[in-house]
């Protein structure tokens, strides 16, 4: 950053003050073409923080490129992927750095395309304030509605409404008079409440950091100054009640057991009463250590390692809490939900749960209404998009401790993660524990699972048996059992069609009916298993995900994945209930194999090939295969 | 209490990322490149974990073409910091006696993008940490701070994760890794403040002293040992140079400058005109020279 040299003469004083600015992180959102990146570049430049030759890069990719005549068209300066160069938009949240004397700034430059809202609430995500452009020529549109929405959605409580390109519409008082008032009336009808409007021009520097002599009717400050003075009410997190997720227990010898994490709440000193969430066990904190020796406290903000005075237990995904004011507990819970991927989110179907430091494993219910982010008009909705923002209810496969959103940005927004490509599927503000969670408890049994396998002498099982529609799976499932019988052993067959009769008869062939489909017959089997039997399903169950569901709620070694394999040709060729053929002709949509996926088994307990190996054969080898499983689990574990 | 100062907000934020990696990945290992970025990253990974030293390696990959003074601060790090150092330099560059004189871009190719693929391959790392800042070069300010690379370490600025709050999403498949650029945040002053702040010891190059140098195709070049290959005419000319960044001393540009302080060494930053990697000779190519690299690799 070039500044005069007259200002860093004495530059031990000159560092003291400016080790003591403070920090704003804002966003700023817009449509396309409002002028975003222009006005960026435009506080870059006149905070001077674009060295020379950016400058001169600048001016020869201006000429190439540039849309703005002669003028530097500082667009070009934001836009940082060759791609997005060359096509003139914004593909991505950008992060841009510049400093006042007052303050140091974060600002994300999020775009304005409509299939882009995740980036935008990515960038929302951690600001304290955003700057909703909005060109004076077009007024508020949809879009302005749109972000601002997300931008009050995500927690932002500080709004600026600058009203760009008054260059273009000849400072007119009147235009600017309109758009404001008609966006003051979106406001309050929408919940979102106060906001600052400012005219400004990015191109021409108008009422940036210097007030402008083309606006004289304005009398409000610059863009600028608003952004060095507004108060950020940083210290609202010190405030609340200490909370610190535990990331790291540091153990470099048996003396000394620190645990680590950035607080997110309150502040904290040596000799405060804390407890540990969840076990509810209750100790003092006995150091905060630093390398640079102990403090005396430490706030929200800080990344900290505490030493307790009891030896507790206490891991990575705990949270550290004030002893007398918690927060609380729950494993079901209503929440927003931003849809960021292709796939569309499939209700019933687990994900990861990732909030602050703890990872849960969590199935999302259909959602109970979408909200039209232009109109905030709640729709009905059975899944979820990209882009789509919802409310909807889900639970966990353990208890979270977690705060609402709007109390706490780091224990109440979380992120689901897809368990098979681990990409982040989606953002979620928790909104609140529902009460059925807090009141329904396990009932412990007398009689359990391991009582009623005893009584019937074998070890519970479920052969999940997984293919192609005509594959041969109820063929060989129902020789099985008729041999396990034979045998003197207690089993059950659940069979595809069956089950759709019945139990599953309000459910489709879409992907989101087959997850549901798939669920509940999971948890069937698994009440089967827990009565001690050996139970064998039969359905198409082609997705990889579900299969893993179902694996993941039977114990350890119970499950045993039987995947008939047939070539899509022979099963077709076989095609015994004339299914194919319909599918073929169009008569039956979301058909395994022909419009709809199956994914194999990468790494099936048992595989049987149905070309070569005879449905007797095949049995035979299944029964085999339970039977030493079943010896071996005696050996090691016996009764 | 006071609020925190933005140097405090963003050593919180660094350390807090380190740890995140530490907790959930398998392998991880810290690229350190012996500039003032790799040592502010160092001095934030020790403090994150003390009073236990770093668990995980630090790795040089090196092109033997580094100043000498970078290679004993190196040294001098890893006896510091207690942590163990694996040095790496691609045997087929070794092979073929690659240097920036004979193999231009070559040069930057083999040692230091393949170089480093082959170590962290070798190694089986899953994470490694870079110095990288968002505001050192246009593509930078887009990438994430957990960045992901497919089993052949590239990179797709199209299908990033989207970073929420303080979360990131650690998981990737096998053989996928991850770059994490704990201090992306950080400005150039702020790197300087800090080592200000902190005392952090950093290699005298950034300090003016009297070097041997030539000039050479608008770059102030050091010849910093006798593998130099001077063109006829060309005598090497004692200057008062320093450095603003260190890379390879064949393609390093020196600053004319009398700042032998580091409160000098700030005070020309703030009146400097030109940006940091303006003395680097590989981003002036073509103006997305950088992206290209990161998609084939390069850190």
């Amino acid at each position: 950053m070039a500044i005069a040299a007259a200002e860093v003469s004495n530059i031990g004083e000159y560092l003291r003050q400016h080790q003591h600015k403070s920090l704003l992180r804002f966003i700023t959102c817009g449509s396309v073409d409002d002028g975003k990146s222009t006005l960026i570049g435009r506080l870059l430049y006149d905070s001077r923080q674009i060295f020379e030759d950016q400058l001169a890069a600048l001016e020869a990719d201006s000429r190439r490129f540039g849309t703005q005549g002669d003028h530097f068209d500082f667009a070009l300066l934001m836009d940082g992927l060759a791609a997005e160069r060359e096509q003139g938009i914004t593909i991505d949240v950008a992060y841009r750095f510049f400093a006042t004397d007052r303050r140091k700034f974060i600002v994300a430059d999020t775009p304005g395309h409509e299939q882009y809202t995740r980036n935008m609430v990515t960038g929302a995500s951690t600001a304290d304030l955003a700057v909703i452009l909005i060109d004076a020529r077009k007024g508020v549109l949809t879009q302005t509605c749109r972000h601002s929405y997300l931008a009050h959605l995500l927690g932002i409580r500080n709004l600026v409404l600058a009203v760009n390109k008054m260059d273009l519409v000849g400072y007119d008082r009147s235009i600017y008079d309109a758009i404001v008032a008609e966006y003051r009336a979106f406001a309050s009808s929408s919940g979102i409440g106060a906001f600052v409007p400012i005219p400004v021009s990015g191109l021409a520097g108008d009422n940036i950091t210097t007030r402008s002599s083309a606006t004289p009717w304005y009398s409000g400050p610059t863009l600028m100054a608003h952004l060095e003075t507004v108060q950020i009410d940083i210290d609202a997190a010190q405030r609340r009640p200490f909370r610190m997720p535990v990331q790291w227990v540091n153990r470099p010898n048996a003396d000394f057991r620190g645990f680590c994490g950035l607080i997110c709440n309150g502040i904290i000193r040596p000799g405060d009463p804390v407890r540990v969430l969840p076990s509810g066990r209750i100790s003092t904190v006995a150091r905060i250590v630093t390398q640079g020796g102990d403090l005396d406290a430490a706030a929200a903000g800080q990344s900290v390692t505490i030493t307790l005075a009891d030896d507790v237990d206490c891991s990575r995904g705990d949270v550290l809490s004030i002893a007398n004011d918690p927060p609380e507990m729950a494993d079901q819970f209503e929440a927003a939900i931003i849809w960021m991927a292709d796939e569309e989110l499939l209700p019933g179907r687990p994900y990861w749960l990732k909030l602050g430091t703890q990872t849960a494993s969590a199935t999302i219910y259909a959602p109970k209404y979408q909200i039209n982010v232009n109109t905030l008009e709640h729709l009905a909705a059975k899944t979820l998009g990209l882009n789509a923002i919802g409310v909807a209810n889900l639970s966990t496969d353990k208890p979270l401790v977690f705060e609402p959103y709007d109390k706490s940005r780091d224990l109440g927004g979380f992120i689901l993660i897809d368990k098979i490509s681990n990409s982040t599927v989606a953002a979620g503000l928790l909104h609140f524990a529902l009460r059925r969670s807090q009141n329904v408890h396990w009932q412990a049994l007398d009689i359990d699972r391991d009582a009623h396998a005893r009584l019937k002498h074998q070890q519970p099982r479920l052969l999940w048996f997984t293919g192609l529609s005509g594959a041969g799976k109820s063929a060989i499932a129902n020789l099985v059992q008729k041999k396990l019988y034979a045998l003197g052993m207690h089993s059950f067959l659940l069979d595809g069609d069956n089950i759709r009769h019945g139990l599953n008869k309000d459910l489709g062939f879409t992907d989101a009916d087959r997850v549901e489909n798939i669920r509940r017959i999971g948890e069937v089997a698994r009440l089967m298993t827990d009565a001690g039997l050996i139970v064998l399903t039969a359905f198409i169950s082609p997705f990889r995900a579900e299969r893993r569901m179902v694996r993941d709620m039977t114990p350890p070694g119970e499950f045993i994945e039987i995947y008939v394999e047939t070539p899509l040709e022979i099963a077709e060729q076989r095609d015994v209930k004339g299914l194919y053929k319909k599918a073929r002709a169009g008569e039956l949509k979301h058909f395994t194999g022909i419009d709809s996926p199956y994914e194999a088994p990468e790494q099936p307990e048992i595989r049987v090939n149905t070309v070569g190996t005879t449905a007797e054969q095949a049995a035979d080898a299944i029964v085999a295969y339970v039977l030493a499983d079943a010896q071996l689990k005696d050996r090691i574990d016996p009764g | 209490m006071a609020a925190l100062t933005h140097l405090e907000r963003l050593e919180a934020e660094s350390i807090h990322i380190v740890r995140e990696v530490v907790a959930e990945s398998e392998k991880p290992v810290m690229l350190y490149s012996v500039g003032k970025d790799s040592s502010v990253m160092l001095h934030l990974a020790r403090k994150a974990f003390y009073p236990s030293a770093p668990p995980f390696p630090l790795l040089h990959v090196d092109t033997t073409w580094k100043f000498r003074a970078m290679y004993d601060m190196r040294d001098r790090m890893a006896r510091d910091s207690g942590m163990q150092m694996i040095v790496y330099r691609n045997p087929e560059a070794v092979r073929r006696g690659i240097n920036p004189f004979d193999h231009g871009s070559l040069h930057t190719d083999m040692w230091k993008t393949e170089g480093l693929k082959q170590a962290l391959t070798q190694f089986g790392f899953d994470a490694a940490f870079g110095g990288a800042r968002r505001d050192e070069e246009k593509s930078r300010a887009k990438e994430r701070i957990f960045s992901f690379r497919s089993a052949n370490h590239r990179w797709d600025p199209k299908s990033q994760r989207p970073e929420l709050w303080h979360l990131y999403n650690v998981r990737k498949a096998k053989g996928e890794s991850i770059r994490v650029f704990p201090i992306s945040n950080w400005t150039e002053l702020d790197v300087w403040q800090y080592i200000y702040l902190e005392n952090i010891p950093v290699v005298p190059l950034y300090f003016a002293a009297r070097r041997p140098t030539v000039e050479r195709d608008g770059l102030l070049l050091m010849v910093d040992d006798e593998r130099f290959p001077l063109r006829p005419g060309e005598v090497p000319v004692e200057r008062s140079v320093r450095f603003r960044t260190l890379g390879c001393y064949p393609l390093t540009g020196a600053i004319e400058s009398t700042a032998a302080t580091l409160p000098d060494v700030i005070r020309e930053m703030l009146l400097a005109t030109s940006s940091e990697r303006q003395g680097r000779a590989i981003d002036h190519d073509q103006s997305a020279s950088m992206e290209q690299r990161k998609q084939q690799g390069y850190f």
